[in-house]
């Protein structure tokens, strides 16, 4: 029969349209800000800086190793690296970003440089309302603004956060074992030279003075 | 000076009453706002509504990617890839890893495979159930279908966003593997969506697959011979809705398709009805290869742990990897010197060389056929201008 397609079609519709006020998988949008649907764990947007502990500039775990600012396909990191050190999340003494700028506008949101990041310093946030007047100042997030802390990072990504910190965890008993092993030797390396200063004091000096000499010069010429 | 004066292929002839006939009238159309098939311009020379000539003009989204591409790591052109076809994405990245894989001779794990065949299969439903929603809107069913279609394309997104952080831009595919596994809960959540689908296919298909007014629209509309197909390398469903037997995953076997058992649907008439159909049809045979991928996936790594990210530089060599992409074949050509980044970059995309064909299938039809012949082609302009 001619128009039965067309018969059979508008049921569809009039099921689906009826079907709105009872089903609610046929009403799948909700009103934008009023509604807002439950955030998935894995979304995505932008990076953020975690620093850990109460003040952000102490804590950053970033040590300005500037592998994320080599390899976002875009170029949209800018790091300068301090000239001091201090000690970084697993308590080795490191350089920290004195300046470290990301343009919002130009990143694309790839996570590349969370995947090269070796540190864990850098995170994807999901603050998607960033909608600024000034275009320029607006979008470029410097350090203060990307600074984030480890328990907004745990409430955003709590399943990566906690891998993270148990890694770091890890990484920190190790640090910690090495630099005791280090003090421990350091001070029986010392009471060894105090002790053969003791015993022939001006023929050590001189020999160590000599290799350190000579050890200098292999390097010149290995150069 | 018009740029239709030089005549690229043969015009039909005029009707003889000489008496009737007014002048030719040169238009610019064409989708010309980013969120319908792209930003796309056709010259047409008309005589009254019937199309005498037609000239696509090229390049309004040209974004230097292959250029880029040669400046970048291997690594870092993968997000890029995800903006050439942005509505699948995932099989963009499939085709650029399986390419830099044959280069660089990169096993891929079992299981990594599996995911990658699961990812792309979603992407290939809902990139054709947004297709036909966009085709429908063409032809004038204005809103009821594409709402349909994207409601369910919704759940397929969320999917990918629980997987990978992204809804389009997914960046998943890794050299080597994928660049993480599934979340806890995500195989239920995609059995689901994978079960509840063809609910939604009766569904569309009964909204208006027996629709008179669509058959009498699309039927016999934007014709293109099987020898037509072969001749200017079509691909995808748009080869095969012209009844060309030729599916890359038959065909080449990639990855581990070879142990799916699922069917190539082809047309008859190769016209626009033909290429509608094809999709629906596609979609029923993708799902059969989702659950039987959902069913068999084995643990294991999801990539190859020997393969870093950084500082990855291939030998020299070249090597082109090609998938079935949801709108043809696509593939990438690289040649690689032993450095970070590659020697040459070239991208053979589906959409481009299913459009060549653009001129013949709507010469001798209405102005307002030539909306749908172009809804049916499924192009993308990221991926055809690059």
């Amino acid at each position: 029969m001619l128009g039965e397609g067309i018969i059979k079609g508008l049921a569809e519709t009039a099921r689906n349209f009826f079907g709105s006020y009872v089903n609610k998988e046929r009403l799948t949008t909700v009103q934008y800000p009023e509604e807002r649907l439950p955030r998935i764990e894995a979304t995505r947007d932008f990076p953020f800086l975690v620093y850990d502990g109460d003040d952000w500039e102490k804590g950053l775990r970033c040590v300005a190793c500037q592998i994320c600012e080599k390899e976002c396909p875009p170029k949209c990191i800018y790091i300068e690296k301090s000239k001091d050190k201090k000690p970084d999340a697993v308590g080795k003494p490191q350089n920290y970003p004195a300046k470290f700028d990301i343009d919002v506008s130009v990143c694309m949101s790839c996570q590349i440089c969370v995947e090269v990041c070796p540190f864990d310093a850098i995170k994807m946030d999901v603050q998607f309302e960033l909608s600024s007047d000034d275009r320029f100042g607006g979008l470029l997030l410097t350090k203060d603004k990307l600074a984030k802390s480890n328990e907004y990072y745990h409430e955003i990504h709590p399943t990566e956060a906690a891998g993270v910190d148990a890694a770091l965890a890890e990484d920190r008993e190790k640090e910690k074992e090495k630099q005791r092993l280090a003090a421990a030797a350091a001070a029986a390396a010392a009471a060894a030279k105090a002790a053969a200063a003791a015993a022939a004091p001006p023929t050590t000096v001189a020999a160590t003075k000599d290799g350190a000499g000579s050890g200098g010069a292999a390097k010149e010429e290995a150069k | 000076m018009s740029v239709l004066t030089e005549a690229s292929v043969d015009t039909v002839s005029m009707p003889a009453d000489d008496h009737l006939q007014g002048d030719l009238l040169e238009i610019s159309m064409g989708p010309v706002h980013p969120s319908t098939h792209g930003v796309f311009r056709m010259n047409l020379l008309l005589d009254g509504e019937r199309v005498v000539k037609l000239k696509p003009v090229f390049g309004y989204l040209h974004r230097n990617h292959e250029k880029i591409a040669e400046h970048e790591t291997y690594l870092g052109s993968m997000p890029y890839t995800d903006r050439l076809d942005y509505i699948c994405s995932i099989t963009n990245n499939w085709a650029y890893a399986l390419a830099v894989e044959k280069l660089a001779g990169i096993p891929v794990p079992e299981r990594a495979e599996y995911l990658r065949v699961i990812t792309g299969e979603l992407t290939r439903l809902q990139n054709h159930a947004g297709l036909i929603g966009f085709l429908l809107q063409d032809m004038g069913a204005s809103g009821t279908p594409l709402m349909y279609a994207f409601r369910e394309r919704e759940k397929i997104l969320d999917l990918f966003e629980a997987l990978t952080g992204a809804r389009m831009m997914c960046n998943y595919m890794r050299f080597g593997g994928c660049r993480c596994d599934l979340p806890a809960g995500w195989m239920e959540q995609a059995k689901k969506v994978v079960d509840e689908f063809p609910r939604f296919l009766d569904e569309f298909e009964s909204l208006l697959r027996t629709n008179e007014i669509l058959m009498e629209r699309t039927q016999g509309t934007g014709i293109v011979t099987r020898e037509q197909a072969i001749n200017a390398g079509l691909s995808g469903p748009m080869a095969r809705a012209s009844g060309v037997n030729y599916d890359l995953r038959k065909v080449d076997k990639y990855g581990i398709y070879d142990r799916f058992s699922f069917r190539v649907p082809l047309g008859e008439h190769g016209d626009v009805y033909d290429r509608f159909m094809m999709r629906l049809l596609e979609m029923r045979e993708s799902l059969e290869i989702l659950k039987q991928a959902m069913r068999d996936i084995p643990s294991g790594p999801h990539k190859d742990p020997n393969t870093k990210i950084r500082n990855f530089r291939p030998k020299a060599g070249e090597a082109y990897g090609r998938i079935e992409a949801p709108k043809g074949e696509l593939g990438f050509y690289l040649i690689s010197d032993g450095g970070p980044n590659p020697y040459r970059y070239r991208v053979r995309p589906p959409s481009l060389i299913n459009l060549t064909l653009l001129e013949q299938m709507c010469i001798g039809h209405n102005v307002s056929d030539i909306v749908i012949i172009l809804g049916s082609i499924d192009i993308v302009l990221g991926e055809v201008d690059r």
